[in-house]
């Protein structure tokens, strides 16, 4: 059993309170960091090698350091709490049974940054998970770990939560920082980025739930001590949401050293495919990123054992790889229909897409009717091809990633699930009652029943 | 001491350009003009915020500046990106861009219904020339087009929805020249749509100029609906003391015969409103909707216009072929242009000025 982090403390009783939180070691951090400069936070924050943990990998510590400061304008940290990536849910669990993680990483994160006024922009469809929140921002400014003169350091900080209104596009951060100003929620054109102009014209840092959470062992263990565990460049701990056909659904906290095939087959992780089934694919990092099948997940190309980390899910390039995203690992096993599944992810793209620039919002919409009609029998050859010319067009040439996260699935599908499309075409009445199984991309491994 | 200005070098296509740092790639490549110009379906440059939606100015940037020469990963909106020293930009050179900009083309006119036959805008339609120049013959769209129903958004303007390629101009319009906004994009996705906040009439001064800034026929002039083709008609430059605040009062108004179709502000070779002392050339509604008799304007004589070949009457005063082989420049890569239309057809060479004749030209009229 791997060190835990962020989920160490969660099954004590009442943690999700200041009193059992602060009993258990919480607010440390706060103390020690109020205590150091500003930029040896950042430079410790560096030195753990934290990546962000939303989804794109970026190093934590530069993003910091990128943050202009130019005299006499306020700086804002935002909190990205807008969870919507279809299979992540890591970041509701976090807010609500440890919400004080959060705000004590985001208090040590603000101080690092300079910031007196932090925001969590929380997805709508979190509710109770947004008065959970404010509870614990009020248990906080209750003990002065928040307000005027946190603990007599003359360091002010005030922190509100923002509700979103149930929209994807929200959580890519500038469309966040549109919304939070009250605007609608279309991304910006970037440069500016928003470490120079952010929320109201401002600088502002935009991090994840689980990415500020992480600050807290950072300062309090150190930046080398949290860069030891883990492997290469993918340092710490990882929250990996796990959901789909296996025995265990749920957040498992990872070190980032066991090989896929560990996770999913392990007790002490996903515990296998349910029924005997063969695992057939899996999306290891939440929607948007490539869909693999299950020979290619659970070694490379060179033929290594692959590791849950963003080196060793990436390897071979989205050719044979796919990435390590947010952590929203989704396992398909041989009864799921590879063709209904891109039709569902495109459905949920073409509703989310802002429809501020033309290949999103219109191939968005296209490659559904597409899909949907090869789903239904009614597709042609030619379809197949047309949909990869689709997502090849709208890849690259949006504003904002969302284009790529709606591309990138029809992609890998087609990429490595070709032979299914053709089945589904050649097959029109039988792909209506009967799946396609495994053919020839089985799981090499695990054989049904053994 | 005298303040130098400095000036910043750009390649595009090959040809290096002075400009002024913070200028974009976009307005660099009009200083240079012709065939280096990327299309611009949203960007505006007199709305402040407009542009780097439609996609359809994608540019490769072969390398970001002299000091960082290394290529930009991605095609970039030309509109919304700025010039740095010694940037290296391929438009038409490039082998990336006029794929995915007809990729653009293809995703821009998916849902719109091209009915150019009854559309008041064709002739003037920025989406009909971007189609030309930069699109593909056919459709591979197989599906059902959205559609909408017609909106009047106050007495003066129809919204037809259906039409639109959501470039946000016209929000952008009521937002920063008129001083009240009603009306914004709802929805979101291919199911966006513009429109009033429940139907409420736009009611304002300036809303007129929404448009000219609409780069199809998706808001259309109330007034001017069916009446005409663009192409029937003449355009006039003229004047009129406008007591609106705010209004320039300089507008071209389009003729048949002696009688005044449309007014609309004057625009320059870009399809924008020109500028006059450094101001944007914006008209009120009475000039715009209200004034349509000759004798209210000061007539200064016909508008020459370069771009939209099929008005103009045959005023092609600013059309200048370049002096150098743009061939030999663009290194091998041909200029595009399709035809020269007067070279083959006797229909631009008439006996009879095309200004003279009152309404549409009859074979009559053309050399036999």
């Amino acid at each position: 059993m791997e060190k835990k982090l962020l989920l160490e403390k969660v099954h004590i009783e009442g943690i999700r309170h200041y009193d059992v939180y602060r009993r258990e070691g919480g607010y440390r951090s706060v103390e020690k960091a109020l205590k150091m400069q500003p930029n040896d936070i950042v430079e410790e924050v560096k030195k753990s090698g934290l990546r962000g943990r939303g989804g794109a990998g970026f190093p934590t510590g530069m993003k910091w350091s990128f943050l202009a400061k130019p005299d006499g304008v306020p700086r804002y940290l935002v909190c990205n709490a807008d969870e919507s990536e279809p299979g992540t849910f890591k970041d509701r669990y976090l807010m609500e049974f440890i919400p004080h993680i959060l705000i004590e990483g985001m208090i040590v994160s603000s101080f690092a940054l300079g910031s007196n006024t932090s925001y969590i922009y929380i997805r709508g469809e979190y509710d109770w998970v947004t008065d959970i929140l404010e509870n614990a921002i009020a248990e906080a400014k209750q003990n002065g770990w928040l307000g005027k003169n946190i603990q007599g350091s003359g360091y002010d900080l005030e922190m509100y939560v923002q509700r979103g209104a149930g929209a994807y596009i929200c959580g890519e951060e500038t469309a966040l920082l549109e919304s939070l100003e009250g605007k609608r929620g279309n991304p910006r054109i970037k440069p500016p980025f928003p470490a120079v102009k952010g929320l109201w014209g401002c600088p502002t840092v935009v991090n994840n739930v689980e990415t500020l959470a992480a600050v807290v062992p950072i300062i309090n263990e150190g930046g080398e001590a949290y860069a030891q565990i883990g492997v290469g460049k993918s340092t710490g701990t990882k929250l990996i949401s796990a959901c789909g056909n296996i025995n265990k659904p749920g957040i498992y906290e990872i070190d980032m050293t066991i090989t896929v095939e560990e996770f999913i087959y392990s007790d002490e992780y996903c515990g296998g495919i349910p029924n005997g089934k063969k695992l057939k694919a899996c999306i290891p990092g939440g929607s948007s990123v490539p869909i693999l099948p299950a020979n290619l997940l659970l070694t490379t190309a060179k033929g290594e054992k692959r590791l849950m980390n963003y080196e060793s899910l990436s390897d071979g390039g989205f050719a044979t790889g796919s990435m390590m995203g947010s952590g929203g690992f989704i396992v398909l096993d041989e009864d799921q229909c590879i063709v209904r599944h891109t039709y569902s992810l495109a459905r949920f793209y073409r509703h989310e897409s802002c429809g501020q620039c033309s290949p999103c919002r219109e191939g968005t919409g296209w490659m559904e009717k597409i899909l949907l009609s090869i789903e239904s029998g009614k597709g042609k050859m030619s379809d197949i091809d047309l949909l990869w010319d689709i997502q090849r067009k709208i890849e690259g040439n949006t504003i904002c990633p969302l284009g790529d996260a709606a591309a990138w699935p029809v992609a890998a599908s087609i990429r490595h699930f070709r032979d299914e499309f053709e089945w589904h075409v050649n097959n029109p009445e039988k792909c209506l009652t009967e799946n396609f199984g495994l053919r020839h991309y089985a799981d090499p491994v695990y054989v049904a029943g053994s | 001491m005298s303040e130098e200005i400095k000036t910043i070098k750009v390649t595009i296509d090959n040809i290096t350009i002075d400009v002024a740092p913070g200028t974009s790639i976009l307005q660099a490549a009009r200083m240079i003009g012709g065939d280096v110009t990327p299309p611009a379906m949203c960007y505006y440059s007199k709305l402040e915020g407009s542009g780097g939606k439609c996609r359809t100015c994608l540019v490769e940037v072969a390398a970001g500046s002299t000091a960082d020469p290394r290529p930009m990963p991605k095609l970039v909106a030309s509109c919304r990106t700025g010039v740095m020293d010694g940037m290296i930009v391929k438009n038409m050179t490039s082998e990336k861009v006029p794929e995915a900009r007809a990729g653009v083309v293809e995703f821009l006119l998916l849902n719109h219904p091209l009915d150019c036959p009854i559309c008041d805008q064709a002739g003037e339609c920025h989406l009909q020339d971007l189609g030309y120049d930069h699109g593909k013959e056919g459709t591979r769209y197989q599906f059902a087009r959205r559609t909408f129903k017609k909106e009047d958004i106050g007495p003066y303007i129809q919204l037809h929805m259906t039409r639109c390629i959501l470039c946000y101009r016209c929000t952008y319009v009521a937002d920063q020249i008129t001083n009240k906004r009603a009306h914004g994009i709802i929805d979101r996705g291919d199911h966006a749509a513009i429109s009033t906040y429940i139907s409420k009439a736009i009611d304002n001064d300036f809303s007129g100029n929404m448009i000219d800034v609409c780069p199809v026929g998706a808001l259309t002039d109330k007034t001017f609906r069916f009446k005409n083709r663009v192409w029937f008609t003449k355009p006039m430059d003229a004047h009129r003391d406008c007591q609106t605040p705010g209004c320039c009062g300089k507008a071209t108004l389009w003729l048949r015969g002696d009688e005044v179709f449309r007014v609309t502000a004057r625009k320059d070779e870009w399809g924008e409103v020109q500028s006059f002392d450094g101001k944007p050339g914006w008209i009120c509604n009475t000039c715009r909707f209200e004034t349509k008799q000759t004798s209210s304007w000061t007539i200064e004589g016909l508008t020459t216009i370069s771009r939209h070949s099929v008005i103009g009457a045959n005023k092609y005063q600013t059309l200048e072929m370049p002096k150098e082989t743009v061939k030999k420049v663009m290194r091998g890569v041909e200029p595009k242009l399709l035809m020269d239309i007067h070279s083959v057809s006797g229909v631009n060479n008439p006996d009879i000025h095309l200004s003279e004749i009152n309404g549409p030209a009859h074979s009559s009229d053309f050399k036999k």
